[in-house]
């Protein structure tokens, strides 16, 4: 009897650790969730495919509208999705601008706006684009799985969707957007 | 004072304002479809779909002008009549898996959809096992 307990004795001591062990493991999980919230961003699934078929009336009168086959150049082109009510929108302004200086293509869809918002809006902060599709139900957003304003699509030259950029394009993610639109030319 | 209230005021009002579009909302954003089994197809698909921009929420319960536009799809492509399915692939095939409430079976979420038949199974297996020696102990 005496022999047999020592051991039993030291497993019911681990035993006791285990709530304690529990708890810091769950403290440990609590701690990055606070200090490293998960990314709330939808990322498009439909990156690498083609664009769905659409056909969006013109913005404003000083540009076409902008349908699938405008992207049929042979040539990759950003699709750039803003409106005149959305602040990052103003942010990215002049990224979109100095891309458009590059010679980049680039084309609008203006989601929810009315005409002379977006001729307010492009007044302020330059127009660099090529054509500016309007998408008053958020049908061209919704068929290409974007989730907000602004986002930025990389197409290559025959309407395949390459690459997603969520939120305003800032100073730092120039280079990326660049390699995209080198490695979609490919 | 009240010219401070009144500046106030204003400024709550217009910060909202000011990140909102001034569109009417879709036709079919807070307009339920006329034929009601439809619009009941309608209801129990939205309610099971994530509102993308309240990221908690479904696109029955968010006001965002965003969650509006997606309720006009859902109800125009029932209108027209797809299946509520449908529309649910057709947007997990643009957002992923996270735009839906449902659960879907795939290599991650297979253990959920497997772990009760196989617990079904093992206890099946035990009951059996159970029965068989108590049998033998009334022989």
């Amino acid at each position: 009897m005496s022999e047999a307990t020592p051991p039993a004795r030291k497993r019911a001591a681990l035993w006791l650790w285990l709530p304690l062990a529990l708890f810091a493991g769950f403290f440990v999980l609590v701690m990055v969730g606070l200090l490293r919230p998960a990314d709330r961003e939808v990322a498009s699934a439909f990156v690498g495919k083609p664009l769905p078929t659409f056909d969006l009336r013109p913005a404003i009168p000083e540009r076409p509208g902008l349908k699938t086959a405008d992207f049929a150049t042979g040539k990759p082109r950003l699709l750039n999705v803003f409106a005149s009510w959305c602040i990052p929108c103003i942010a990215e302004a002049p990224q979109l601008d100095a891309l458009a200086r590059a010679g980049v293509e680039i084309d609008g869809v203006a989601i929810r706006d009315r005409e002379e918002d977006v001729q307010r809006f492009l007044a302020q902060n330059g127009n660099p684009y090529t054509r500016i599709g309007a998408d008053d139900l958020s049908a061209v957003q919704l068929a290409i799985g974007s989730s907000g304003v602004p986002e930025t699509f990389v197409i290559d030259g025959q309407g395949v969707i390459r690459h997603q950029h969520i939120g305003d394009i800032r100073i730092e993610d120039m280079p990326k957007l660049l390699e995209k639109l080198r490695e979609a030319d490919r | 004072m009240r010219a401070l209230l009144v500046l106030v005021a204003a400024l709550l009002a217009a910060a909202p304002l000011a990140a909102q579009d001034l569109l009417p909302p879709a036709p079919y954003a807070y307009k339920q479809l006329d034929d009601p089994r439809q619009e009941a197809k309608a209801q129990a698909l939205m309610e099971t779909l994530r509102c993308l921009k309240c990221q908690s929420q479904s696109i029955a319960d968010s006001d965002a002008p965003m969650a509006g536009d997606m309720r006009h799809q859902v109800r125009s492509r029932i209108a027209a009549g797809e299946e509520p399915e449908a529309i649910r692939q057709w947007l997990i095939e643009r957002y992923g898996d996270y735009v839906t409430y449902t659960p879907q079976v795939r290599p991650l979420t297979l253990p959920l959809f497997a772990a009760p038949v196989l617990f079904l199974l093992v206890a099946a297996l035990l009951l059996r096992r159970r029965f068989r020696k108590a049998r033998k102990g009334e022989a």
